[in-house]
Protein backbone atom coordinates (compact mmCIF):
# COMPACT_ATOMS: atom_id res chain seq x y z
CA UNK A 1 0.00 0.00 0.00
CA UNK A 2 2.90 2.51 1.40
CA UNK A 3 4.77 1.44 -2.09
CA UNK A 4 1.77 3.39 -4.45
CA UNK A 5 1.49 6.04 -1.74
CA UNK A 6 5.21 7.17 -1.66
CA UNK A 7 6.47 6.59 -5.49
CA UNK A 8 3.13 9.04 -6.26
CA UNK A 9 4.52 11.64 -3.38
CA UNK A 10 7.30 12.35 -5.06
CA UNK A 11 5.98 12.53 -8.64
CA UNK A 12 4.17 15.85 -9.22
CA UNK A 13 2.01 14.42 -12.41
CA UNK A 14 1.62 11.26 -11.14
CA UNK A 15 -1.85 9.64 -10.74
CA UNK A 16 -2.76 9.43 -7.41
CA UNK A 17 -2.11 5.90 -5.76
CA UNK A 18 -5.18 2.98 -6.42
CA UNK A 19 -7.88 2.49 -3.32
CA UNK A 20 -8.12 5.81 -1.76
CA UNK A 21 -12.22 6.52 -1.51
CA UNK A 22 -13.92 10.03 0.02
CA UNK A 23 -16.90 9.85 2.28
CA UNK A 24 -18.94 12.19 -0.68
CA UNK A 25 -16.94 10.73 -3.63
CA UNK A 26 -15.04 13.30 -4.73
CA UNK A 27 -11.97 12.90 -6.89
CA UNK A 28 -9.47 11.89 -4.02
CA UNK A 29 -6.44 13.04 -6.24
CA UNK A 30 -7.30 16.26 -4.99
CA UNK A 31 -7.19 15.41 -1.39
CA UNK A 32 -3.86 13.20 -2.17
CA UNK A 33 -2.44 16.34 -3.61
CA UNK A 34 -2.46 17.65 0.36
CA UNK A 35 -0.11 15.24 1.19
CA UNK A 36 2.15 15.85 -1.62
CA UNK A 37 2.46 19.38 -1.40
CA UNK A 38 3.01 18.78 2.66
CA UNK A 39 6.17 16.30 1.72
CA UNK A 40 7.83 19.14 -1.09
CA UNK A 41 6.73 22.32 0.82
CA UNK A 42 8.45 20.91 4.13
CA UNK A 43 11.51 19.87 2.27
CA UNK A 44 11.82 23.03 0.38
CA UNK A 45 11.22 25.02 3.66
CA UNK A 46 13.89 22.94 5.43
CA UNK A 47 15.89 23.75 2.52
CA UNK A 48 15.36 27.34 2.65
CA UNK A 49 16.42 26.94 6.30
CA UNK A 50 20.05 26.03 5.54
CA UNK A 51 20.56 27.54 2.63
CA UNK A 52 19.20 31.66 2.73
CA UNK A 53 22.12 33.14 0.93
CA UNK A 54 21.83 30.65 -1.90
CA UNK A 55 18.01 31.44 -2.12
CA UNK A 56 18.94 35.49 -1.55
CA UNK A 57 21.34 35.00 -4.66
CA UNK A 58 19.11 33.42 -6.87
CA UNK A 59 15.77 35.01 -5.32
CA UNK A 60 12.78 32.50 -3.42
CA UNK A 61 11.25 31.35 -6.41
CA UNK A 62 13.97 30.13 -8.30
CA UNK A 63 15.06 29.07 -5.22
CA UNK A 64 12.07 26.70 -4.37
CA UNK A 65 12.24 25.11 -8.28
CA UNK A 66 15.48 24.09 -7.55
CA UNK A 67 14.92 23.35 -4.30
CA UNK A 68 11.69 21.14 -4.97
CA UNK A 69 13.92 19.14 -7.76
CA UNK A 70 16.31 18.06 -5.51
CA UNK A 71 13.98 17.01 -2.97
CA UNK A 72 12.23 14.73 -5.15
CA UNK A 73 15.20 13.51 -6.60
CA UNK A 74 17.04 13.11 -3.66
CA UNK A 75 14.61 12.47 -0.41
CA UNK A 76 15.84 12.47 3.29
CA UNK A 77 17.29 9.44 4.45
CA UNK A 78 17.21 9.93 7.75
CA UNK A 79 13.71 11.49 9.96
CA UNK A 80 16.63 14.13 11.58
CA UNK A 81 15.94 17.15 8.97
CA UNK A 82 18.91 18.74 10.75
CA UNK A 83 21.60 16.40 8.50
CA UNK A 84 18.87 16.95 5.30
CA UNK A 85 20.89 18.95 2.63
CA UNK A 86 24.48 17.35 2.73
CA UNK A 87 24.25 16.65 -1.33
CA UNK A 88 22.34 19.91 -2.03
CA UNK A 89 25.95 21.74 -3.38
CA UNK A 90 27.10 19.25 -5.72
CA UNK A 91 23.27 19.53 -7.19
CA UNK A 92 23.36 22.82 -7.12
CA UNK A 93 26.65 22.89 -9.06
CA UNK A 94 24.76 20.44 -11.26
CA UNK A 95 21.56 22.03 -12.46
CA UNK A 96 21.89 23.63 -15.78
CA UNK A 97 19.72 26.20 -14.69
CA UNK A 98 22.69 27.75 -12.11
CA UNK A 99 25.57 27.78 -14.50
CA UNK A 100 25.57 31.29 -14.70
CA UNK A 101 26.39 31.72 -11.21
CA UNK A 102 30.00 29.37 -10.72
CA UNK A 103 30.36 30.49 -7.35
CA UNK A 104 26.44 29.64 -6.16
CA UNK A 105 27.69 25.95 -5.63
CA UNK A 106 30.61 26.92 -3.36
CA UNK A 107 28.12 29.57 -1.48
CA UNK A 108 25.71 26.45 -1.08
CA UNK A 109 29.04 24.22 0.42
CA UNK A 110 29.56 26.96 3.26
CA UNK A 111 26.06 27.41 4.37
CA UNK A 112 26.09 23.72 4.59
CA UNK A 113 29.45 23.73 6.46
CA UNK A 114 28.02 26.36 8.73
CA UNK A 115 24.76 24.00 9.52
CA UNK A 116 27.49 21.55 10.70
CA UNK A 117 29.02 24.05 12.95
CA UNK A 118 25.50 24.81 14.23
CA UNK A 119 24.68 21.40 15.65
CA UNK A 120 28.18 20.07 15.89
CA UNK A 121 29.14 18.35 19.87
CA UNK A 122 30.14 21.06 22.41
CA UNK A 123 33.64 21.52 23.93
CA UNK A 124 35.07 24.37 26.14
CA UNK A 125 38.12 26.50 24.74
CA UNK A 126 40.98 26.61 26.23
CA UNK A 127 41.03 29.59 28.43
CA UNK A 128 43.25 32.25 27.28
CA UNK A 129 45.32 32.28 30.17
CA UNK A 130 46.49 28.45 29.99
CA UNK A 131 47.27 29.34 26.08
CA UNK A 132 50.03 32.15 27.09
CA UNK A 133 51.61 30.10 29.22
CA UNK A 134 51.88 27.02 26.88
CA UNK A 135 53.31 29.45 23.87
CA UNK A 136 55.81 31.07 26.51
CA UNK A 137 58.12 28.52 26.00
CA UNK A 138 59.52 29.52 22.23
CA UNK A 139 61.46 26.18 22.59
CA UNK A 140 58.67 24.26 22.90
CA UNK A 141 56.44 25.94 20.49
CA UNK A 142 57.07 23.48 17.08
CA UNK A 143 55.96 20.53 18.75
CA UNK A 144 52.72 21.63 20.36
CA UNK A 145 49.94 19.57 19.16
CA UNK A 146 46.04 21.94 18.94
CA UNK A 147 42.99 19.77 19.77
CA UNK A 148 40.52 22.23 17.47
CA UNK A 149 37.05 22.96 18.07
CA UNK A 150 34.28 19.99 16.97
CA UNK A 151 32.83 22.29 14.96
CA UNK A 152 35.47 23.95 13.04
CA UNK A 153 35.01 23.31 9.26
CA UNK A 154 36.73 24.36 6.07
CA UNK A 155 36.31 25.58 2.44
CA UNK A 156 38.97 26.47 0.13
CA UNK A 157 37.17 28.06 -2.89
CA UNK A 158 38.15 29.40 -6.30
CA UNK A 159 35.22 31.88 -5.35
CA UNK A 160 34.76 34.69 -3.45
CA UNK A 161 33.10 32.71 -0.58
CA UNK A 162 32.83 34.74 2.46
CA UNK A 163 32.83 38.00 1.02
CA UNK A 164 29.40 36.47 -0.84
CA UNK A 165 28.28 35.34 2.41
CA UNK A 166 29.08 38.45 4.14
CA UNK A 167 27.53 40.64 2.03
CA UNK A 168 24.16 38.85 3.00
CA UNK A 169 24.75 39.79 6.33
CA UNK A 170 25.06 43.20 5.67
CA UNK A 171 22.62 46.33 6.47
CA UNK A 172 23.07 47.01 2.73
CA UNK A 173 23.40 43.97 0.29
CA UNK A 174 23.35 45.42 -2.71
CA UNK A 175 26.20 47.80 -1.67
CA UNK A 176 28.37 44.89 -0.38
CA UNK A 177 27.82 42.37 -2.64
CA UNK A 178 28.50 45.86 -5.31
CA UNK A 179 32.14 45.94 -3.49
CA UNK A 180 32.75 42.15 -4.06
CA UNK A 181 35.67 41.30 -6.54
CA UNK A 182 33.78 38.25 -8.11
CA UNK A 183 37.24 36.90 -9.57
CA UNK A 184 38.59 36.33 -6.15
CA UNK A 185 39.63 32.68 -4.19
CA UNK A 186 38.61 32.71 -1.07
CA UNK A 187 39.18 30.37 2.15
CA UNK A 188 37.08 30.21 5.16
CA UNK A 189 37.25 29.02 8.53
CA UNK A 190 33.82 28.05 9.86
CA UNK A 191 33.43 27.83 13.62
CA UNK A 192 30.77 27.36 16.25
CA UNK A 193 32.03 30.26 19.20
CA UNK A 194 29.39 30.16 21.78
CA UNK A 195 25.82 30.13 19.86
CA UNK A 196 27.09 31.49 17.04
CA UNK A 197 28.28 30.30 14.04
CA UNK A 198 31.39 32.52 12.70
CA UNK A 199 32.68 32.20 9.07
CA UNK A 200 35.75 33.80 8.98
CA UNK A 201 38.13 34.58 5.73
CA UNK A 202 41.43 33.55 6.27
CA UNK A 203 44.50 33.17 3.90
CA UNK A 204 44.97 29.93 1.45
CA UNK A 205 48.34 29.00 3.29
CA UNK A 206 46.30 29.40 6.82
CA UNK A 207 43.48 26.70 5.60
CA UNK A 208 46.38 24.82 4.77
CA UNK A 209 47.77 25.18 8.00
CA UNK A 210 44.58 24.39 9.64
CA UNK A 211 43.84 21.24 7.70
CA UNK A 212 47.73 19.91 8.86
CA UNK A 213 46.43 20.59 12.63
CA UNK A 214 43.38 18.61 12.05
CA UNK A 215 45.26 15.98 10.42
CA UNK A 216 47.43 15.76 13.97
CA UNK A 217 50.55 17.51 13.04
CA UNK A 218 52.43 19.39 15.29
CA UNK A 219 52.41 23.44 14.87
CA UNK A 220 55.85 23.35 13.50
CA UNK A 221 55.41 20.89 10.78
CA UNK A 222 51.96 22.22 10.08
CA UNK A 223 53.32 25.78 9.65
CA UNK A 224 56.39 24.65 7.63
CA UNK A 225 54.45 22.42 4.97
CA UNK A 226 51.80 25.57 4.45
CA UNK A 227 51.79 27.61 1.68
CA UNK A 228 53.09 31.41 3.09
CA UNK A 229 51.17 32.91 5.65
CA UNK A 230 50.77 34.81 8.96
CA UNK A 231 51.37 32.41 11.48
CA UNK A 232 50.79 34.59 14.84
CA UNK A 233 47.67 36.27 13.12
CA UNK A 234 46.32 32.96 12.34
CA UNK A 235 47.15 31.71 15.81
CA UNK A 236 45.42 34.91 17.37
CA UNK A 237 42.27 34.43 15.01
CA UNK A 238 42.42 30.53 16.43
CA UNK A 239 42.67 31.83 20.11
CA UNK A 240 40.06 34.60 19.62
CA UNK A 241 37.36 32.24 18.16
CA UNK A 242 37.49 29.52 20.49
CA UNK A 243 39.05 27.22 18.09
CA UNK A 244 41.50 25.71 20.08
CA UNK A 245 40.33 23.41 22.83
CA UNK A 246 43.39 21.81 23.91
CA UNK A 247 47.62 22.32 23.48
CA UNK A 248 49.63 19.88 24.35
CA UNK A 249 53.59 19.51 24.16
CA UNK A 250 54.09 16.29 22.12
CA UNK A 251 58.11 16.27 23.27
CA UNK A 252 61.05 16.82 20.90
CA UNK A 253 61.28 17.36 17.11
CA UNK A 254 64.11 16.57 15.85
CA UNK B 1 -9.60 14.51 39.65
CA UNK B 2 -10.03 11.55 36.82
CA UNK B 3 -6.82 12.22 35.63
CA UNK B 4 -6.05 8.65 34.41
CA UNK B 5 -2.67 7.94 34.06
CA UNK B 6 -1.72 5.54 31.05
CA UNK B 7 1.53 5.31 32.40
CA UNK B 8 0.26 2.93 34.41
CA UNK B 9 -1.05 0.94 32.11
CA UNK B 10 2.07 -0.16 30.45
CA UNK B 11 3.01 -3.57 31.61
CA UNK B 12 6.78 -2.75 31.87
CA UNK B 13 9.02 -0.31 33.64
CA UNK B 14 8.70 2.26 36.61
CA UNK B 15 6.20 5.42 35.87
CA UNK B 16 7.96 8.40 35.22
CA UNK B 17 5.95 11.61 36.92
CA UNK B 18 3.47 12.32 34.33
CA UNK B 19 2.58 16.31 32.82
CA UNK B 20 0.85 18.25 34.74
CA UNK B 21 -2.34 19.23 33.86
CA UNK B 22 -2.15 22.32 32.95
CA UNK B 23 -1.09 23.91 29.82
CA UNK B 24 1.84 23.72 27.17
CA UNK B 25 3.43 25.12 24.56
CA UNK B 26 5.69 23.77 21.58
CA UNK B 27 9.13 25.20 22.72
CA UNK B 28 10.31 27.44 19.15
CA UNK B 29 14.00 28.54 18.72
CA UNK B 30 12.22 32.09 18.55
CA UNK B 31 11.58 31.98 21.76
CA UNK B 32 14.43 30.37 23.66
CA UNK B 33 15.95 33.42 24.45
CA UNK B 34 12.43 35.17 25.71
CA UNK B 35 11.88 31.94 27.95
CA UNK B 36 15.16 32.30 29.56
CA UNK B 37 14.80 36.10 29.87
CA UNK B 38 11.42 35.88 31.52
CA UNK B 39 11.08 32.54 33.03
CA UNK B 40 7.37 32.41 32.12
CA UNK B 41 4.82 29.85 33.92
CA UNK B 42 3.89 27.65 31.81
CA UNK B 43 2.94 24.07 32.74
CA UNK B 44 5.25 22.18 30.56
CA UNK B 45 7.15 22.65 26.55
CA UNK B 46 6.95 20.19 24.20
CA UNK B 47 9.50 19.84 21.94
CA UNK B 48 10.06 17.39 18.49
CA UNK B 49 12.44 14.97 19.10
CA UNK B 50 14.24 14.87 15.96
CA UNK B 51 14.84 18.59 16.55
CA UNK B 52 17.51 17.49 18.95
CA UNK B 53 19.03 14.43 17.56
CA UNK B 54 22.09 16.86 17.00
CA UNK B 55 25.64 15.97 18.55
CA UNK B 56 25.49 19.77 20.54
CA UNK B 57 24.87 23.73 19.86
CA UNK B 58 22.06 26.23 20.71
CA UNK B 59 19.45 23.85 20.71
CA UNK B 60 20.43 21.48 23.73
CA UNK B 61 22.22 24.58 24.99
CA UNK B 62 18.61 26.43 25.53
CA UNK B 63 16.64 23.21 25.81
CA UNK B 64 18.96 22.55 28.80
CA UNK B 65 18.02 25.42 30.49
CA UNK B 66 14.36 25.51 29.84
CA UNK B 67 13.66 21.87 30.49
CA UNK B 68 16.01 22.52 34.11
CA UNK B 69 12.43 24.55 35.87
CA UNK B 70 9.85 23.23 33.47
CA UNK B 71 8.17 19.67 32.64
CA UNK B 72 8.77 18.33 29.09
CA UNK B 73 7.01 16.00 26.54
CA UNK B 74 8.88 14.72 23.67
CA UNK B 75 7.47 14.28 20.75
CA UNK B 76 8.17 12.58 18.19
CA UNK B 77 7.90 12.51 14.23
CA UNK B 78 9.69 10.23 12.65
CA UNK B 79 9.26 6.81 14.14
CA UNK B 80 6.77 5.79 11.56
CA UNK B 81 4.57 3.53 13.38
CA UNK B 82 2.26 3.48 11.00
CA UNK B 83 5.17 1.89 8.65
CA UNK B 84 5.13 -1.10 6.07
CA UNK B 85 8.49 -1.77 7.44
CA UNK B 86 10.48 -2.76 10.48
CA UNK B 87 11.14 0.06 12.80
CA UNK B 88 14.23 2.00 12.18
CA UNK B 89 16.29 0.38 14.92
CA UNK B 90 19.27 3.48 14.68
CA UNK B 91 16.29 5.96 15.21
CA UNK B 92 15.31 4.06 18.40
CA UNK B 93 18.19 4.32 19.88
CA UNK B 94 18.65 8.23 19.23
CA UNK B 95 15.43 8.63 20.69
CA UNK B 96 16.79 6.08 23.90
CA UNK B 97 19.54 8.83 24.08
CA UNK B 98 17.58 11.94 24.05
CA UNK B 99 15.36 10.44 26.46
CA UNK B 100 17.70 9.33 28.84
CA UNK B 101 19.23 13.13 28.66
CA UNK B 102 16.48 14.83 28.94
CA UNK B 103 13.79 12.43 31.15
CA UNK B 104 11.00 13.92 29.60
CA UNK B 105 7.62 13.34 31.71
CA UNK B 106 5.96 12.47 28.34
CA UNK B 107 7.31 10.48 25.67
CA UNK B 108 4.45 10.37 22.54
CA UNK B 109 4.71 9.76 18.38
CA UNK B 110 1.95 9.40 15.82
CA UNK B 111 -0.45 6.61 14.48
CA UNK B 112 1.18 7.59 10.61
CA UNK B 113 3.90 6.33 8.87
CA UNK B 114 6.82 8.80 7.40
CA UNK B 115 9.58 6.49 5.51
CA UNK B 116 9.58 3.99 3.24
CA UNK B 117 12.16 1.99 1.22
CA UNK B 118 14.41 4.20 2.49
CA UNK B 119 12.95 7.67 2.42
CA UNK B 120 11.79 10.07 5.00
CA UNK B 121 8.65 12.36 3.61
CA UNK B 122 8.57 14.47 6.12
CA UNK B 123 4.63 14.24 6.57
CA UNK B 124 2.28 12.27 8.57
CA UNK B 125 1.27 9.58 5.96
CA UNK B 126 -2.18 7.67 6.70
CA UNK B 127 -2.76 3.61 6.80
CA UNK B 128 -5.66 1.79 6.04
CA UNK B 129 -7.45 0.35 9.22
CA UNK B 130 -7.34 -3.29 8.94
CA UNK B 131 -5.84 -6.51 10.52
CA UNK B 132 -2.98 -6.17 9.01
CA UNK B 133 -1.82 -2.71 10.09
CA UNK B 134 -3.21 -3.68 13.11
CA UNK B 135 -0.81 -6.35 13.48
CA UNK B 136 2.24 -3.75 12.57
CA UNK B 137 1.15 -1.19 14.11
CA UNK B 138 1.31 -2.85 17.55
CA UNK B 139 4.28 -4.57 17.29
CA UNK B 140 6.12 -1.50 16.78
CA UNK B 141 4.64 -0.06 19.64
CA UNK B 142 5.28 -2.98 21.67
CA UNK B 143 8.93 -2.43 20.63
CA UNK B 144 9.17 1.30 20.82
CA UNK B 145 8.20 0.62 24.72
CA UNK B 146 10.37 -2.11 25.25
CA UNK B 147 13.25 -0.77 23.67
CA UNK B 148 12.88 2.95 25.36
CA UNK B 149 11.43 1.40 28.92
CA UNK B 150 8.83 3.39 29.01
CA UNK B 151 4.86 3.83 27.47
CA UNK B 152 4.22 6.16 25.25
CA UNK B 153 1.57 8.07 23.99
CA UNK B 154 -0.11 7.22 20.65
CA UNK B 155 -1.46 10.38 18.71
CA UNK B 156 -4.96 9.97 16.46
CA UNK B 157 -4.53 11.90 13.09
CA UNK B 158 -5.26 13.95 10.99
CA UNK B 159 -6.26 12.47 7.58
CA UNK B 160 -7.65 13.63 4.23
CA UNK B 161 -8.21 10.21 2.33
CA UNK B 162 -9.76 7.29 3.52
CA UNK B 163 -8.80 3.65 1.77
CA UNK B 164 -11.13 1.13 0.81
CA UNK B 165 -9.01 -1.49 2.36
CA UNK B 166 -10.09 -0.36 5.87
CA UNK B 167 -12.11 -2.34 7.61
CA UNK B 168 -12.02 -1.13 11.13
CA UNK B 169 -12.97 2.75 12.26
CA UNK B 170 -10.49 4.65 13.60
CA UNK B 171 -11.53 4.71 16.52
CA UNK B 172 -11.99 1.23 17.14
CA UNK B 173 -8.43 0.67 15.76
CA UNK B 174 -7.32 3.32 18.26
CA UNK B 175 -9.25 1.35 21.09
CA UNK B 176 -7.53 -2.24 19.81
CA UNK B 177 -4.29 -0.61 19.81
CA UNK B 178 -4.49 1.10 23.52
CA UNK B 179 -5.74 -2.39 24.65
CA UNK B 180 -3.06 -4.31 23.32
CA UNK B 181 -0.50 -2.77 23.66
CA UNK B 182 -0.69 -0.55 27.16
CA UNK B 183 0.04 2.72 25.46
CA UNK B 184 -1.26 5.94 26.32
CA UNK B 185 -3.39 8.31 23.90
CA UNK B 186 -2.24 11.49 23.07
CA UNK B 187 -5.82 13.22 22.04
CA UNK B 188 -5.04 16.10 19.27
CA UNK B 189 -8.47 17.82 19.49
CA UNK B 190 -7.76 19.40 16.28
CA UNK B 191 -7.26 16.60 14.75
CA UNK B 192 -10.51 15.22 15.56
CA UNK B 193 -12.10 18.17 14.36
CA UNK B 194 -10.08 18.13 11.02
CA UNK B 195 -10.76 14.89 10.08
CA UNK B 196 -14.19 14.36 11.28
CA UNK B 197 -14.91 17.28 8.69
CA UNK B 198 -12.83 15.89 6.00
CA UNK B 199 -15.05 12.61 6.53
CA UNK B 200 -18.23 14.08 7.36
CA UNK B 201 -18.77 12.16 10.65
CA UNK B 202 -20.07 13.48 13.99
CA UNK B 203 -16.56 14.85 16.27
CA UNK B 204 -18.31 14.25 19.39
CA UNK B 205 -19.70 10.48 18.91
CA UNK B 206 -16.05 9.93 17.49
CA UNK B 207 -14.91 11.59 20.41
CA UNK B 208 -17.17 9.43 22.75
CA UNK B 209 -15.67 5.92 20.55
CA UNK B 210 -12.31 6.53 21.49
CA UNK B 211 -10.50 4.90 24.80
CA UNK B 212 -10.44 7.63 26.56
CA UNK B 213 -9.39 6.60 30.07
CA UNK B 214 -5.80 6.81 28.81
CA UNK B 215 -5.75 10.10 27.38
CA UNK B 216 -2.57 10.98 29.05
CA UNK B 217 -1.85 14.76 26.69
CA UNK B 218 -4.27 17.10 24.45
CA UNK B 219 -2.75 18.90 21.59
CA UNK B 220 -4.70 22.00 20.20
CA UNK B 221 -3.65 23.78 17.37
CA UNK B 222 -5.03 25.65 14.26
CA UNK B 223 -6.06 24.55 10.57
CA UNK B 224 -6.65 26.21 7.41
CA UNK B 225 -9.84 25.52 5.53
CA UNK B 226 -9.99 24.66 2.14
CA UNK B 227 -12.65 22.59 -0.29
CA UNK B 228 -12.56 19.27 -2.08
CA UNK B 229 -12.95 18.18 -5.53
CA UNK B 230 -16.73 18.23 -5.18
CA UNK B 231 -16.93 21.48 -3.46
CA UNK B 232 -16.94 20.44 -0.12
CA UNK B 233 -15.02 21.67 3.35
CA UNK B 234 -11.00 20.02 3.45
CA UNK B 235 -9.68 21.31 6.82
CA UNK B 236 -5.86 21.11 6.40
CA UNK B 237 -3.51 20.76 9.97
CA UNK B 238 -1.45 23.46 9.35
CA UNK B 239 -0.50 24.44 12.80
CA UNK B 240 -0.16 27.52 11.31
CA UNK B 241 -2.94 29.70 13.03
CA UNK B 242 -4.68 30.24 16.33
CA UNK B 243 -6.85 27.34 17.92
CA UNK B 244 -10.02 27.87 16.15
CA UNK B 245 -13.65 28.63 18.24
CA UNK B 246 -15.19 25.43 16.74
CA UNK B 247 -12.10 23.34 18.36
CA UNK B 248 -12.12 24.99 21.79
CA UNK B 249 -15.97 24.24 21.88
CA UNK B 250 -14.41 20.26 21.12
CA UNK B 251 -11.87 20.50 23.47
CA UNK B 252 -14.54 22.13 26.44
CA UNK B 253 -16.26 18.67 25.31
CA UNK B 254 -13.70 16.83 25.56
CA UNK B 255 -12.48 17.60 28.99
CA UNK B 256 -16.39 16.76 30.21
CA UNK B 257 -15.73 12.94 29.01
CA UNK B 258 -11.80 13.12 30.56
CA UNK B 259 -11.86 15.43 33.16
CA UNK B 260 -9.21 18.10 33.06
CA UNK B 261 -5.70 16.88 30.93
CA UNK B 262 -2.17 18.05 29.97
CA UNK B 263 -2.87 20.70 27.14
CA UNK B 264 -0.49 21.65 24.25
CA UNK B 265 -1.08 24.94 22.64
CA UNK B 266 0.53 23.73 19.09
CA UNK B 267 2.24 26.00 16.23
CA UNK B 268 4.88 25.26 13.98
CA UNK B 269 3.90 28.11 10.94
CA UNK B 270 3.65 31.58 11.35
CA UNK B 271 5.01 31.55 14.55
CA UNK B 272 3.54 34.43 16.60
CA UNK B 273 4.87 36.18 19.63
CA UNK B 274 5.25 33.90 22.41
CA UNK B 275 2.89 36.09 24.51
CA UNK B 276 -0.07 35.14 21.91
CA UNK B 277 0.52 31.41 22.61
CA UNK B 278 0.78 31.98 26.26
CA UNK B 279 -2.47 33.49 25.81
CA UNK B 280 -3.82 30.12 24.14
CA UNK B 281 -2.41 28.08 26.92
CA UNK B 282 -3.86 30.39 29.68
CA UNK B 283 -7.45 30.33 27.38
CA UNK B 284 -6.92 26.14 27.90
CA UNK B 285 -6.55 26.05 31.37
CA UNK B 286 -9.80 28.13 32.19
CA UNK B 287 -11.75 25.94 30.72
CA UNK B 288 -9.81 23.40 32.26
CA UNK B 289 -10.36 24.97 35.68
CA UNK B 290 -14.02 24.92 34.84
CA UNK B 291 -13.76 21.40 34.06
CA UNK B 292 -11.82 20.58 37.49
CA UNK B 293 -14.68 22.95 39.54
CA UNK B 294 -17.54 20.36 37.64
CA UNK B 295 -16.11 17.20 39.01
CA UNK B 296 -15.36 18.83 42.52
CA UNK B 297 -19.26 19.15 42.76
CA UNK B 298 -20.17 16.07 41.31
Amino acid sequence: MSAAFARALLQPDAPCPAGLKTWNGSDPAKRFAVYRNNVVVSLVDALADSFPVVQALVGEEFFRALAAEFARANPPRSPVLAWYGDGFADFVENFPPAAGLPYLADVARLEWLRVEAWHAADAKPLPLAEMAARLADEAALPALRLALHPSLRLLRSAHPVVSLWAAHQAEDVSAALGATDFADAEAALVVRDGLDVDILRIEPGAAEFVESLLRGAALGEAAQTAAPFDLPATLGLLLRSGTIIEATPSGRIS
Amino acid sequence: MTNANPHRLFRGGAAPAALPARGGIGLKPEHYQYILDTRPAIGFFEVHAENYMVAGGPFHHYLERIRADTPLSIHGVGLSIGGDGPLDEAHLDRLAVLLARYRPESFSEHLAWSSHGGAFFNDLLPAPYNAGTLARVCAHIDRVQERLGRSMLLENPATYVEFEASTMAETDFISEVVGRTGCGLLLDVNNVYVSCINHHRDARAYLRALPLAAVGEIHLAGHAREVDAAGAPMLIDSHGAPVAEAVWALYDFALSLTGPQPTLIERDNDIPEFPVLAAEARQAEIVMARHAKLEAAA
